[in-house]
């Protein structure tokens, strides 16, 4: 039964690292590879220590397998709206088949992000 | 652990492999810098996702806590690296 559960985790994690790993290698543009790869893998990382934990059956690998994954689940997100928050900024071109820009008018296609300033000068 | 447990252990492997050859591809040809930070967080976490996944196979749970660290460690300079492009990007406008 036990046997089971980890092959069930491991098969669904290892699929979900491909998949996120095929998305940074295939999408056409820094944000959708994004997009594939932070959501993907922090899942597929959080299957695969759950099946470490199950497999081995420890409680000291369990109790450290979800810190692991706390940590990864609060961490991931923070690092990808991060660094999409810089490359935005830097003004790094949008795919051409991108419908949706809410910051249209402060990020002209291709053209670098230009804030208008509040009375503070701040954005 | 009994055999069959094992072929998909390594079969698991095999595809994590795969998947940093992907994101080591990213890592060499990405157009920009934030392709290469982004890359780089996944190949970590790949590398951790390896090391619980051998630990498992080997059977050897002391393995977990390099997972652990790592885990914490790759997002943690994804972190900074972003605020230092953050940063840059203001003081020179």
């Amino acid at each position: 039964m036990r046997e089971v559960l980890t092959a069930a985790l491991l098969i669904s994690g290892a699929l979900l690292m491909l998949l996120a790993g095929l998305g940074l290698f295939r999408m056409p543009d820094m944000f959708l590879r994004l997009h594939a790869a932070a959501k993907a893998s922090s899942l597929g990382v959080g299957l695969l220590m759950g099946a470490a934990a199950v497999g081995l059956g420890d409680v000291s690998v369990v109790a450290r397998a979800v810190l692991a994954v706390a940590f990864v689940f609060v961490m991931t997100p923070v690092a990808a709206l991060l660094i999409a928050q810089a490359a935005f900024r830097a003004g790094l071109p949008l795919w051409e088949r991108t419908h949706q820009n809410d910051l249209e008018e402060h990020h002209p296609r291709g053209g670098p992000y230009e804030p208008r300033l509040g009375p503070d000068g701040e954005d | 652990m009994s055999g069959w447990l094992e072929v998909i252990t390594q079969g698991v492997l095999g595809a994590l492999s795969i998947a940093m050859m992907f994101s080591l591809h990213r890592l060499i040809r990405g157009p920009s810098l934030t392709d290469r930070v982004v890359a780089l967080d996944l190949f970590s976490l790949q590398t951790a996702a390896v090391i619980a996944v051998y630990a498992l196979w080997v059977g050897q749970p002391e393995l977990v806590d390099v997972a652990l660290v790592l885990a914490v460690i790759g997002s943690m300079g994804t972190l900074v690296i972003a605020r230092y492009l953050y940063s840059a990007k203001r003081r020179r406008s």
